[in-house]
């Protein structure tokens, strides 16, 4: 949330201001094609901030990734050449949703499997609560039997 | 002089506090009554002694006695009394010192109000208690006294980060700690329940009112942090989805599952020793927060200081808490016989399953947190887990809860027919579902997110109103009115509350999905168009303010030819931090804000513009407010209180004078 450190940051190495983080100057003229820069910068990270996409930041370093990405784009590359050609070169840090793959995977499936596992555990201890619930509610055909025996001795 | 008697007091509330995790457990143990009385006494003391820390403290901040560090390093004397005061706890130490005063104050409430208790509950809960507070006072103590005095005294102070100088983050801190720490007055009630032996209905009663004014404040905390993001920092997110926010959220999301597992312990004696483990995490989450907060060791745009030393402390402190509460778990849990039976289908089934959403989403948030440490220490992968990731990880759970949650807020306990409660909430369903394809109807070309937030927002806040109505019973309509208005207070709370969380999807879905941006180079005197509005530049300015100096445009609204509002977008720069901060100036409405930040000059003449409109951006903190005061309503049930035995007044006694 807060962007003290950032601007602390790009104070203390002499770079820009507070200015925005995207400027005038760097929208695209075509609405569609800006509105796809807007939307992949909003995935990738700004590498000298702290938790910040490029598309938030107003680092200078963020701001030659967006004119980065808008190149591409103009360059007339789709969606996923353009995260690939960033990825190539900065790594996957840069990209805030990691990739589901290898040990990845562990990320994305760590969520939906907790949940099966608590539905199940629930559903056994629940079964369990209910079971017991009509143990302690009625005789079972064997302890009627036994009932009829003795009321009948 | 004051200063020192500050540390010396803090000093002898760690003696204190030492002696008070050890006796009264030994008392309890052995059926000594005078070492178990020690306990109430000494958690007073302790807290009187560090409230007269911490005012050694505040005295220092308000005086600008600079001949204290902590005072240099985080004040000046040009800055407003509020923020000098805001100061005491917007660095590290003083912030541990503000933790520490919430810790005592807990235990001393524990101790004012814990007259129903059993004595030996009652001394366990306080020793527990205590050993918590000793571990923070050795921390602090140890690791980051804010008391040290400087080795030459300068004239004037370097300043509070000016980001901080603003009121919604003022009381930010107070209300986070309160609910933060507030869980571990829950952690105790669990680890003396698992020494003891014995959980029950009555302790039930006791760990809900608890759970649910920490709630509260982590609501306000949070709800506080996201608006003062969204005003501040310019260009109007309000939620980042970075560790600390996190880290706030976790506990939130757990003292939340607590807050509905307590009622099913204290109403049908089942699910137990889930309870208990649901409040040994939900202090440990508050742990984890600090650990992340001060640690360093993920990187966080507001990690307050980096230092390893503090966060091997603090990993000490949480390993030791969190190690030896889960052990004592594991060894007593079984013990704890369940009484209460139920159906598959019935209030307490749903609210185990509105639990497992909630620990589950907890869950999601912590993995995505701590992933990037993970990555690099295990796989040697340097990665980043950012909003993206969590948006489509947790909003899932979120969804599937608010869409059960008014079906399992209507059944009764123990067996219930799912079809009479959905019968009864068609009314919610059709307006839910109507006012959905409205919006769905309205919007050309996005997402559908917005719909389908508006439609769930629908849903919660239709269904519980359907809830109160069918809760008073067949009767005339005003004699209904008359039962609705005079129904329990709970009732009332679960309500309000349940509708806030519907207020608050409908603000985040309607942000995210119809926000309009505009970006621009404007001219004095130029018009330009934002949305159905028009905005005009008139003029742009230099204002001298207290402590720093302001680049002010005078920005109008129209609606056609009508000028509706003139708003005064800034750019301030705070020349002793020297640091420069945006205040954007908003146009708020019920239905929309309008959003404006002025930029630099440009080299043609103009001056950047950002411009937005935010549907429904209000209704993000709106309903949490609604949610708080459900909670609120929730505390103040003549139940809670008669249920409570000796303890009055307790809704008004978590706030802090300060």
């Amino acid at each position: 949330m807060l962007k003290r450190f950032m601007l602390v940051l790009s104070l203390a190495l002499g770079l820009s201001g507070p200015a925005f983080a995207v400027e005038p100057s760097e929208v695209l003229e075509d609405p569609a094609e800006e509105a796809r820069a807007r939307e992949i910068s909003k995935g990738l990270r700004c590498l000298v901030c702290r938790n910040e996409s490029i598309d938030d930041s107003n680092a200078s370093l963020a701001k030659d990734l967006r004119l980065l990405v808008r190149e591409r784009i103009e360059a007339g590359d789709s969606d996923e050449e353009v995260l690939d050609y960033v990825v190539g070169r900065y790594g996957e840090y840069v990209l805030l949703k990691p990739t589901a793959t290898g040990s990845n995977l562990v990320l994305y499936v760590a969520g939906p499997a907790m949940l099966g596992l608590g539905l199940l555990v629930a559903f056994a201890y629940i079964r369990g609560r209910r079971g017991r619930e009509v143990g302690s509610e009625g005789l079972s055909p064997e302890e009627q039997a036994r009932l009829k025996e003795i009321m009948g001795d | 002089m004051f200063i020192e008697l500050g540390h010396f007091a803090l000093t002898l509330a760690f003696a204190i506090s030492l002696v008070q995790a050890i006796v009264p457990l030994i008392g309890a143990q052995k059926g000594w009554s005078g070492w178990m009385a020690m306990a109430e006494p000494a958690s007073i003391a302790q807290f009187l002694l560090t409230a007269f820390s911490f005012a050694a403290l505040t005295y220092a901040f308000v005086t600008s006695d600079f001949s204290v560090s902590l005072v240099v390093n985080n004040s000046h004397t040009l800055k407003p009394m509020l923020y000098k005061v805001s100061g005491v706890w917007g660095n590290h130490e003083g912030s541990m010192l503000l933790w520490v005063l919430i810790l005592t104050l807990f235990g001393a409430m524990a101790a004012w109000f814990g007259g129903g208790l059993p004595p030996t509950l009652r001394a366990r809960v306080l020793a527990v208690q205590s050993s918590i507070s000793a571990a923070f006072f050795a921390f602090i103590l140890f690791t980051s006294n804010p008391f040290t005095r400087m080795q030459a005294v300068p004239f004037d102070g370097r300043d509070l980060n000016p980001l901080l100088q603003d009121p919604g983050l003022a009381f930010h801190p107070p209300f986070l700690y309160l609910g933060y720490v507030g869980l571990s007055i829950c952690f105790s009630f669990a680890v003396a329940a698992l020494i003891e032996g014995r959980v029950d209905a009555a302790w039930g009663r006791w760990v809900r009112p608890w759970t649910l004014a920490a709630w509260i404040c982590l609501t306000i905390g949070i709800a506080l942090g996201s608006w003062w993001a969204y005003y501040e920092l310019g260009w109007g997110g309000f939620w980042f989805w970075d560790p600390v926010e996190n880290a706030s959220f976790m506990p939130w999301l757990i003292a939340a599952a607590l807050l509905h597992s307590a009622i099913v312990v204290e109403k049908r004696e089942a699910l137990k020793s889930w309870t208990v483990l649901l409040a040994i995490v939900a202090f440990g989450f508050s742990l984890i927060g600090a650990f992340i907060t001060r640690s360093g060791i993920i990187t966080s745009v507001h990690a307050f200081a980096s230092d390893p030393e503090r966060g091997m402390f603090l990993l000490l402190i949480l390993g030791v808490f969190m190690g030896g509460a889960l052990m004592l778990f594991a060894a007593r849990a079984s013990a704890m016989e369940a009484k209460g039976i139920f159906g598959i289908v019935s209030r307490e089934s749903a609210l185990v399953f509105n639990n497992i959403l909630l620990a589950v989403s907890a869950l999601v948030v912590f993995v995505g947190t701590i992933w990037p440490l993970v990555a690099e220490m295990a796989f040697a992968r340097k990665l980043s887990v950012g909003a993206p990731f969590f948006n489509i990880a947790f909003t899932p759970f979120m969804v599937a809860l608010a869409i059960i949650l008014p079906v399992g807020a209507m059944l009764p306990w123990k067996r219930a027919r799912l079809g009479r409660a959905v019968t009864r909430l068609v009314p919610a369903m059709v307006l839910a579902l109507a006012l959905g394809a409205l919006a769905w109807a309205m919007q050309t070309g996005r997402s559908a997110f917005g719909p389908v937030g508006v439609a769930l927002g629908t849903w919660l806040i239709a269904g519980a109103a359907v809830d109160l109505w069918t809760r008073a019973g067949r009767a005339p309509l005003a004699h209904k009115l008359g039962r609705i208005w005079r129904l329990p207070r709970a009732d009332w709370g679960k309500t309000v509350a349940h509708s806030g969380l519907g207020i608050t999807i409908i603000g985040v879905a309607g942000v995210m999905a119809w926000q309009i941006e505009d970006i621009r180079v404007a001219k004095v005197g130029e018009r330009f168009d934002l949305g159905s509005y028009g905005i005009t530049l008139d003029s742009v300015e230099r204002v001298q303010g207290p402590n720093y100096i302001s680049t002010t445009a005078t920005m109008g609204i129209w609606q056609g030819e009508r000028r509706t509002a003139t708003l005064y977008p800034e750019k301030r720069v705070y020349p002793v931090a020297g640091m420069p901060t945006t205040e954007a100036a908003l146009d708020n409405g019920f239905f929309r804000d309008i959003y404006l930040v002025i930029g630099d000059p440009q080299e043609s003449g103009g001056w950047a513009v950002r411009g937005y409109i935010k549907p429904f951006a209000n209704w993000i903190w709106m309903g949490a407010i609604i949610m708080a005061l459900g909670g609120g309503l929730s505390l103040s049930d003549r139940r809670v209180r008669v249920a409570a035995g000796a303890r009055k007044d307790r809704g008004a006694a978590p706030m802090p004078a300060e």
